[in-house]
């Protein structure tokens, strides 16, 4: 059971606000979805390695070279603001 | 259906222009009913098509998709177009590049209409999540197009587009081709480029076609496969032709049917099912009971594992580099006055806003299950048990040549009928699902249709292959096809 306490403070941490009103239908859901997935506690995966990559392909290598990207101004066109070329950040401290 | 409108191309009985206006044109009438599309992309199809009308008049040979009309789901970009993922919080990105799969089409000439609704960063299996509202069932306008490549299924089988692409995370390809009465087909995990297409579960996404035939599935997987430097995990294998795998041949193929999956069916499609598995039979094909028995821990592991890529996939939206930003929204979490918005109080305010309820119970989940102390016992287990589920699967494969299933526990439902549970909208995958985790091929391909309340609706079989034998799973879906046809 994820408590309301929880909930808040996993939206901290996922930088997601929530209203107080949204809390415990968060927490109901998270619980729900939770419980449903303790089942696979009755697994016995002792000495089973864990599956990242589905396909075993390993590290691929490639040239550490600049590559141009062309349409740097459509890139610039996004942020939501802007200086000359700069995106705009809040201050950060 | 590619083929006859690429034979008209060629004996100059039809241009490409006049057809991209006729697909248009249909769009127009049935489009606001069915809302398959999000945006159309009528300048760069029109551009398109003039250009192969162009190669046609200079005699020049033409590839098999080129001039022929096709939609695209709106979590891949194409440069130049909005590109929303289903969100509010992308409303106003206009992506700056191509998809590597668009680059392939545009490069074979193949002609885009326009971009297709979905569920929010392709999380459902209705539609019903998409922030610019549900996209309806051809078949039936009261019941959901499946999900969440709903929109580019409702416009394949609605004859706004000849085919469409879709991506496939827990079977969003092959759920709402089900539910539509078309084809559906996720690759091998690596078998298509991901590159350009937003990431959900980085893991388990495929890019794959929906269309109204396998042949038409296999003529779009040959222009959109292969290895792609700007993909890592793009498997490293060369461009192949699809068609020459369909010979229409099953005769001594062994194909496995799961005995946990045939205990649990019941009513029509139970009986749908056990039609597709007899003909296979009657075709020649060798039928085998097999067992999978950690597939019953798909679900879990998959949304383990999902919403763990999710959360750390969906970080990048964040009001600062693109997409929408919380300037002008008044209430916040804080108490702080909306102009005076800090760096983490915009974070927090554009996703409050830009996401809608699905991402964040997802994002929640997985930031949940990756925090610390709760790790192992989450994301590492599920790991662990997706090497036992592939397992199983390497042994069933040791067996039969193909796994056959029903593509959905039932035909398409209503509207609002699951959107209360979440798990409800979640159990809708549990055929699907297992063919993410483990990576394999997999094509839903419209089975004999099931009544409902006294309407006739699509029902899919899903065909499940091993690991790169996209050419043995459409071999086996083309055969049933044809012989469905006599």
């Amino acid at each position: 059971m994820i408590t309301k306490e929880e909930v808040r403070h996993i939206a901290g941490l996922a930088r997601i606000g929530v209203d107080e009103k949204d809390i415990e239908k968060f927490a109901t859901d998270l619980s729900a979805v939770l419980d449903w997935i303790e089942e696979l506690k009755e697994v016995d995966v002792s000495g089973i390695e864990p599956t990242a990559h589905i396909t075993g392909m390993e590290n691929r290598m490639r040239e550490d070279a600049i590559l141009e990207f062309e349409n740097r101004k459509k890139i610039i066109d996004l942020f939501p603001e802007k200086k000359d070329n700069y995106g705009k950040v809040k201050s950060v401290l | 259906m590619i083929r006859e409108l690429h034979e008209k191309l060629i004996n100059k009985e039809i241009t490409a222009v006049q057809l991209a206006e006729q697909y248009f044109d249909v769009i127009s009438k049935k489009d606001k009913d069915i809302f398959a599309y999000l945006t159309l992309t009528k300048d760069l199809a029109i551009a398109q098509a003039k250009k192969v009308d162009e190669k046609i008049a200079r005699g020049e040979e033409i590839g098999m998709l080129e001039g022929i009309p096709g939609a695209i789901k709106d979590m891949i970009c194409v440069e130049g177009y909005r590109t929303t993922a289903g969100s509010k919080i992308l409303d106003n990105y206009i992506a700056p590049y191509d998809a590597t799969v668009i680059k392939n089409l545009k490069e074979a000439g193949a002609v885009i209409l326009g971009k297709t609704n979905l569920d929010e960063f392709a999380m459902g299996s209705s539609t019903e999540h998409s922030a610019y509202g549900p996209t309806k069932n051809p078949r039936d306008l009261e019941r959901v197009p499946g999900g969440s490549s709903g929109g580019s299924a409702a416009a394949v089988a609605a004859s706004e587009a000849v085919w469409a692409l879709g991506t496939d995370t827990g079977g969003s390809i092959r759920q709402p081709a089900s539910f539509c009465g078309i084809v559906g087909l996720k690759p091998t995990y690596g078998r298509v480029s991901r590159y350009g297409a937003i990431a959900m579960g980085s893991s388990l996404d495929q890019i794959g076609p929906l269309t109204k035939t396998v042949e038409d599935a296999a003529i779009v997987l040959s222009v959109i496969s292969g290895e792609d430097k700007m993909d890592s995990t793009s498997a490293q294998s060369p461009a192949k032709n699809y068609l020459q795998a369909l010979t229409g041949e099953v005769s001594g193929l062994k194909i496995g049917i799961v005995k946990d999956y045939m205990e649990k069916l019941t009513g029509e499609v139970k009986v749908s099912f056990e039609k597709v598995v007899e003909r296979y039979r009657e075709s020649g094909a060798e039928i085998k009971e097999i067992e999978l028995p950690n597939a019953k821990y798909s679900l879990p592991v998959y949304y383990i594992i999902m919403s763990c890529e999710v959360s750390s996939n969906l970080a990048r939206f964040d009001g600062v580099k693109y997409g929408m930003r919380a300037e002008d929204q008044k209430d916040t979490m804080l108490d702080f006055s909306p102009e005076d918005r800090t760096l983490i109080e915009t974070y927090l305010d554009s996703r409050k806003y830009g996401f809608g309820a699905e991402p964040k119970r997802r994002i929640m989940l997985g930031t949940y299950a990756l925090s610390s102390g709760y790790y192992e016992a989450y994301y590492l287990r599920a790991q662990k048990v997706r090497t036992l589920i592939k397992k199983d699967f390497e042994k069933a494969f040791s067996e039969v040549d193909l796994i056959l299933t029903p593509t959905t526990p039932s035909p398409a439902f209503k509207f609002g009928e699951k959107t209360n549970d979440p798990i409800e909208m979640y159990l809708e995958d549990i055929f699907t699902i297992t063919a993410n985790i483990v990576g394999v091929p997999a094509i839903s391909v419209p089975g004999p249709e099931v009544e409902v309340d006294g309407k006739l609706l699509p029902q899919g079989f899903q065909l499940m292959g091993k690991w790169f034998d996209e050419e043995g799973v459409l071999r086996a879906a083309h055969a049933y096809e044809i012989d469905a046809d006599k």
